[in-house]
């Protein structure tokens, strides 16, 4: 039972406030993508143990998608950002590496 | 006997009476007992039976580690099985019955099992029960299932209701003893928000009965003056009655609060599951004392040193005249010399160690009491009852050196601490030789959402058993762990009681009591090669009954090691999951029963239906009529019924839950012809279309006419269950992917009620309510106008499911209800009458229409339908385009809907597959389609069906295989999926 | 024009709390980038203001809930909802924008009485003496969304229609009689 502050209306939302959306900072492959780029688009996840970025909606607050950055290992939150962020911010990755100096980084 | 001693009992009250009874026969306690100290009070030491052998069993414990002591509690809609008589407040009218015999508890024929125990090892189960296969079914099922279960489950429904409610502080404390009361204390004082739950009526936990000195006072009057130090602390919450039962990730704790148990129907919730969110959590939850391995240390009236203790000095209980302590430590002489001062007899206390002078034994030889190092009990003697014991060397191997008689054998094998708190969420553990017991390694606790330490734990809970390091540890404000382990006498590990006990002896040495598993069985498994603590667990089923293996795990465990060869932390433990003890079903629902067991979605005109006899159909959450029986019309009449009279004169069908999704802005027929399949930005104002939604794989997932409303709003309508999904689904893409268009969208599904006015008669019925112009020319097919009908203000969309001329109407929801019956009283001169989902379902199948959910299921394209017309091939890019062009969706030998004809007119069954020559490599029979919507047409008088056919369009007029429930087959012929009305006459009149 | 009939038209219960099913009440659900100048200007006019993130502000009448970064709550007496859906056509026709009638999509409910925030307290997993004062809370009760604010002597729950029935059955049972926490 995860707590996660939304960046959108800052309110600390229990888990059972969110729904999940599973991995962030996919690109989406349309007409035209291989058959590789289509795979990793569709179907292709990291699924690590340690650092992992996601995406929550507070679907039963503000309504808004948001995106958290969090050890799927010890469930530590290293922060959370708007959704509409290409990839994450540079101080939160910094935050990570200093928490996490082993970690491999975002890509 | 056991009996109610002259004085004495600091938590019973001597005023009072509570007549109870156990099996049938009348008791009298007090108020304050439990029912267990009830029960020894009118001597019944006997309390029920054991799981496998029958064995005859006494209270062994004071708290919830008891696992002999489950009953079955109340009767008809307030019973409860299994239920632990030492956790149990009596109260005046309770009723108990013992448990697991037949046919009585003194005389159990099941006992029959103890006899033949050796042909009944450990895993006899899994060794015995596996050939011949065919004798699985018929022969050792049924005797397994008979045997198994412990107690019976209630058959009426409970009388009690139960509740949640959520909280939320800095500091959660669970554990009212002097180590949590100091650590509320504390942390009160430091302006923390603090919560302190304690699992039973009483604040202070071990230290009064144990005549302890806090801060130089005695233990009861430092705790009420704690208690009343923190009852004036306004940031600080009291919650006795209440039991952590699991810790979860960042802080989320659930605690099960006893509310009116002890006062059932007095009109307070039975009980109450608190979800908690903590800052942090310090669990001060003591520590359990362990048994002996001993031969007949299950006999009734052998009991934990400690327990017995709490029923001499808190219920002033006297197990017995003659009680032999026996013991590997010198907390257990404390239960000697309470028993002598209580006028008791305690005839030795058989010191396993070799040495014992601490400040304890010395008293109580002060006392007179006879004290033998070194020894420890051979053997209990007694069956239903202890009448003595065989006293032995503890380093020997058993041989008999004195009898003495006795009542009752008060054990004590040690402590181990309540750690299960902390590993809930992960703490880990380190094995302490000092204690001979695992504790909390601080170094690695369970982490909260920040990456801190969740979890802290003081007192015995974390290893620390003396009064004083408990309350200086518990001081701490940052709440550091209290370590302090090395302080306390140490504890030497006696696993086995001789240590070099024959098989003789073993085989009567109980670890787990509720689940009757030995020392014999747990080395057994060994030898048989299950070196890994879990698979032993399984195996022998230690530690799996409702105890968890409170009691059992940590000898078991040793005696594994020892088995091994191995270490004891080399071995591990196994995993502590929540519940901490069990909590009945009725709490963890908490209001989610009868009319609110989930929300139930009704529409404006619910109330109408329900008067007019509807028999309802679950749609998601919404309940929607399925037909409206008339005169003792079954259903398929009723549905018949509807079906024609919409066909002939007109039908109104309460259509509010379809979705409504209101898009607007610049952008928004862009997104629109991303969503669909096909184009939505070119369509005319005023005008509607019909649109397929797909996933990003090119599965059909919704679909729904769109209204071009103005410029730049279009509205669009969902099935049913869908609103909600594509909702969000097209917030998803406009927050995450293409945030820079401009587009809002707002769900408006329940601001109005929407009505279909169906069959010939619908325009009649309009133009007689009158108000604005639905004529043909005005309001031709697929046309949406505003305007008022019979006085209200109305949008009406000229759509059609059914083939139908039809409208759909849509008011504002407050006046749906009169709007309808505005329609059935104008319309009945037109012959109108309601129709529900089931008739709707027959008028579309009729017509081909697809239905999402029937004809799609998420492996379904809408190629696949015959919906290539709705797929753009001009757009460069929609969602799904992508996904449709992966060859396996392009294949031509994909299934594709089709009609299907029964040759002799039947109607082909629900899920009925097209079977097809040979078998498949897993010997199955071939197939290559199957029905995807069946129904009896009353507009064709025969049966009629769409389905999925490989290759079906390309077949038409083959003949397929289908097969039925009975095994048999229906001949049907592929046709086209419009069954009626082909050029669409009537829905465009 | 037909009289309103709300979901559950006035229901009400007195238990340790009192609940009551109010309205109807005008609803308007406005999505827009609340930094537009022409929103400030139209709502002034109109008579609401812009409230500040997860804040309720109430001027007689009417109220501007804050829903979402780009969404308010304007709440109003249920006749006026029309003639204010024209002002905000009017005063935002050139600004990106939706306004939407949900005047009847909406159940409101009244908790009172001294121990009225244990009603939400059963029901919802918000931390209530932290809500501060005027704060519009969007959360949920029990199995369904809900958005709930404290005004004079208790408060104000906002639920789907549909489920009016089902919040009222929650309301109830968690404010029995002998149910006080």
């Amino acid at each position: 039972m995860l707590i996660l502050t939304c960046p959108y209306c800052g309110v600390e939302a229990d888990e059972t406030e969110l729904s999940p959306g599973y991995e962030a900072h996919l690109k989406r492959f349309g007409p035209g993508a291989t058959p590789e780029e289509f795979e990793s688009y569709m179907f292709a996840r990291k699924n690590p143990k340690g650092v992992h970025f996601e995406r929550w909606r507070h679907a039963y607050g503000c309504g808004k998608w948001f995106l958290a950055a969090r050890d799927t290992n010890t469930l530590e939150v290293f922060g959370t950002y708007p959704a509409q962020s290409p990839e994450p911010p540079a101080d939160l990755i910094a935050k990570i590496k200093e928490k996490r100096p082993d970690w491999e980084g975002h890509k | 006997m056991s009996t109610r001693l002259a004085t004495g009992g600091r938590l019973i009250d001597r005023s009072t009476r509570a007549e109870f009874t156990f099996n049938g026969k009348r008791m009298i306690g007090h108020e304050g007992d439990t029912l267990a100290s009830a029960l020894l009070a009118n001597d019944q030491m006997l309390v029920g039976r054991s799981f496998k052998y029958h064995r005859p069993r006494g209270i062994i414990a004071a708290g919830p580690e008891e696992p002999n002591a489950l009953v079955n509690l109340g009767r008809s809609d307030r019973m409860e099985p299994n239920q632990r008589a030492t956790t149990t407040e009596l109260f005046a009218g309770l009723e108990a019955a013992s448990q697991n015999h037949w046919p009585s508890l003194e005389f159990d024929i099941g006992v029959v099992n103890n006899y033949i125990a050796r042909f009944l090892p450990a895993g006899f189960y899994y060794k015995t029960f596996m050939q011949p296969r065919a004798a699985w079914k018929h022969v050792f099922e049924p005797i397994i299932r008979h045997s198994a279960g412990l107690g019976s489950a209630p058959k009426e429904p409970d009388a009690d209701r139960y509740e949640y409610v959520y909280a939320f502080c800095d500091v959660l404390i669970i554990g009212g003893g002097i180590a949590g009361l100091q650590a509320a204390l504390t942390q009160g004082q430091a302006g923390k928000r603090v919560l302190l739950i304690e699992q039973t009526a009483h604040w202070g936990g071990r230290a009064p009965v144990d005549g302890d000195t806090v801060e130089n006072e005695h233990a009861g009057e430092w705790v009420t003056s704690a208690i009343d130090a923190l009852k004036t602390m306004k940031n600080v919450t009291l919650r006795n009655r209440c039991m952590g039962a699991g810790v979860y990730d960042h802080g989320y704790v659930l605690a099960n609060e006893r509310v009116a148990d002890h006062t059932p129907g007095d009109g307070r919730p039975k009980q109450r599951v608190w979800r908690i969110r903590a800052g942090h959590i310090i669990t001060a939850t003591g520590a359990i004392e362990r048994p002996l391995s001993f031969a007949g240390n299950d006999i009734p009236g052998v009991m934990l040193a400690a327990s017995l203790r709490d029923y001499v000095v808190n219920f002033a209980i006297s197990p017995g005249d003659r009680t032999v302590v026996v013991t590997n430590n010198d907390d257990a002489y404390l239960t000697a010399i309470a028993l002598v001062e209580a006028g008791l007899s305690v005839p030795a206390i058989l010191d396993a160690r070799p040495q014992a002078d601490g400040d304890l034994p010395n008293r109580a030889r002060a006392l007179g009491i006879r004290v033998e190092q070194g020894r420890g009990i051979a053997s209990v003697k007694g069956g239903k009852r202890v009448t003595g014991v065989q006293v032995c060397l503890q380093a020997g191997e058993g041989a008999v050196m004195e009898e003495i008689a006795c009542d009752a054998v008060a054990m004590s094998g040690g402590w181990s601490p309540v750690v299960h708190l902390w590993s809930h969420c992960g703490g880990k553990l380190t094995w302490s030789d000092h204690l001979s017991a695992f504790v909390p390694d601080p170094d690695r606790p369970p982490r909260n959402h920040d990456g801190s330490a969740m979890v802290s734990c003081v007192g015995a809970a974390a290893g620390t058993y003396r009064v004083e390091d408990i309350v200086t540890a518990a001081v701490a404000t940052d709440v550091i762990q209290s370590n302090d382990a090395e302080n306390t006498p140490a504890i030497p590990p006696i696993w086995v009681m001789p240590q070099g006990a024959p098989i003789g002896l073993r085989a009567r040495m109980w670890l787990d009591y509720q689940n009757d598993v030995k020392v014999s069985d747990v080395q057994l498994a060994a030898r048989e090669g299950y070196e890994s603590v879990e698979h032993t667990k399984r195996y022998t089923t230690l530690g799996m009954a409702t105890d968890q293996g409170k009691l059992s795990n940590i000898n078991g465990l040793a005696v594994l090691s020892q088995a091994l060869g191995a270490e004891i932390p080399q071995v591990g433990t196994t995993t502590f999951r929540p519940p901490y003890t069990p909590v009945t079903i009725g709490a963890l629902a908490g209001e989610s029963r009868g009319e609110i067991f989930q929300p139930l979605r009704r529409t404006p005109m619910h109330e109408w239906h329900d008067k007019s006899g509807a028999y309802w159909e679950p749609v998601g959450l919404w309940r929607r009529p399925y037909c409206y029986p008339r005169n003792g019309e079954s259903h398929a009449q009723a549905v018949e019924r509807e079906v024609l009279n919409t066909r002939e004169k007109l039908g109104l069908l309460d259509a509010s839950t379809l979705g409504k999704i209101i898009v607007k802005g610049p952008d928004a027929g862009r997104f629109l012809d991303m969503l669909y399949t096909n184009m939505m930005s070119n369509l005319a104002v005023g005008k509607c279309r019909y649109g397929l939604v797909c996933n990003e794989q090119g599965f059909l997932s919704d679909d729904g006419v769109v209204a071009r409303i103005d410029e730049d709003t279009w509205l669009c309508h969902t099935t049913s269950g869908g609103a909600d999904r594509i909702h969000g689904w097209m917030e998803d893409w406009l927050q995450c992917e293409w945030w820079d268009w401009k587009v809002y969208t707002a769900n408006v599904t329940e601001q109005y009620a929407q009505i279909a006015v169906v069959g010939p008669n619908a325009r009649k019925l309009l133009e007689k309510i009158g108000g604005m112009d639905v004529s043909k020319e005005a309001l031709p097919f697929m046309q949406w106008a505003d305007g008022t009908l019979g006085g209200f203000s109305v949008r009406a969309y000229r759509i059609s499911f059914s083939g139908e001329l039809s409208y759909e109407i849509a008011v504002p929801a407050s006046q749906g209800a009169a709007f309808w019956e505005m329609l059935h009283r104008e319309g009945a001169a037109f012959g109108a009458m309601p129709y529900g989902t089931e008739g709707l379902h027959v008028l579309r199948a009729e017509k081909g229409f697809i239905m999402i959910g029937d004809e799609s299921d998420g492996t379904v394209t809408p190629l696949d339908l015959g919906l290539a017309w709705a797929v753009s091939k001009k757009k460069t890019d929609f969602l799904g385009k992508r996904g449709m062009e992966r060859s396996h969706l392009a294949d031509p030998e994909r299934w594709q809907l089709v009609g299907l004809e029964t040759l002799d007119g039947s109607v082909i069954p629900d899920g009925s597959y097209a079977v097809a020559a040979g078998q498949n490599e897993n010997g199955q029979r071939n197939t290559e389609g199957r029905v995807t919507s069946t129904y009896y047409s009353p507009t064709l008088k025969k049966g009629i069906a769409m389905g999925l056919v490989q290759n079906g369009p390309d077949r038409m007029g083959e003949v397929v295989e289908m097969n039925k429930v009975d095994g048999s087959t229906v001949q049907a012929r592929i046709v086209d999926p419009v069954f009626f009305d082909k050029a669409g006459e009537k829905q465009n009149a | 024009m037909h009289d309103p009939v709300s979901a559950l038209n006035g229901q009400s219960f007195d238990g340790f709390a009192n609940i009551r099913e109010i309205g109807p009440l005008g609803m308007i659900t406005l999505r827009c980038n609340l930094d537009e100048k022409p929103l400030a200007a139209t709502l002034k006019k109109l008579n609401f203001s812009i409230p500040e993130q997860r804040k309720i502000m109430r001027k007689n009448e009417r109220s501007a809930g804050w829903m979402s970064p780009d969404e308010l709550l304007l709440i109003l007496p249920y006749t006026e909802v029309a003639a204010t859906l024209a002002g905000l056509a009017a005063g935002l026709a050139k600004t990106h924008h939706l306004a939407a009638d949900v005047s009847d999509a909406r159940a409101v409910f009244r908790i009172e009485g001294e121990k009225a925030d244990q009603v939400l307290a059963k029901l919802c997993p918000v931390d209530l003496p932290k809500l501060a004062l005027g704060e519009l809370r969007r959360t949920r009760a029990a199995q369904v969304p809900a958005a709930f604010w404290a005004d004079e002597g208790g408060y104000t729950l906002v639920s789907f229609r549909s489920v009016a029935g089902y919040v009222m059955g929650l309301l109830r049972h968690s404010a029995m009689q002998g149910s006080e926490i």
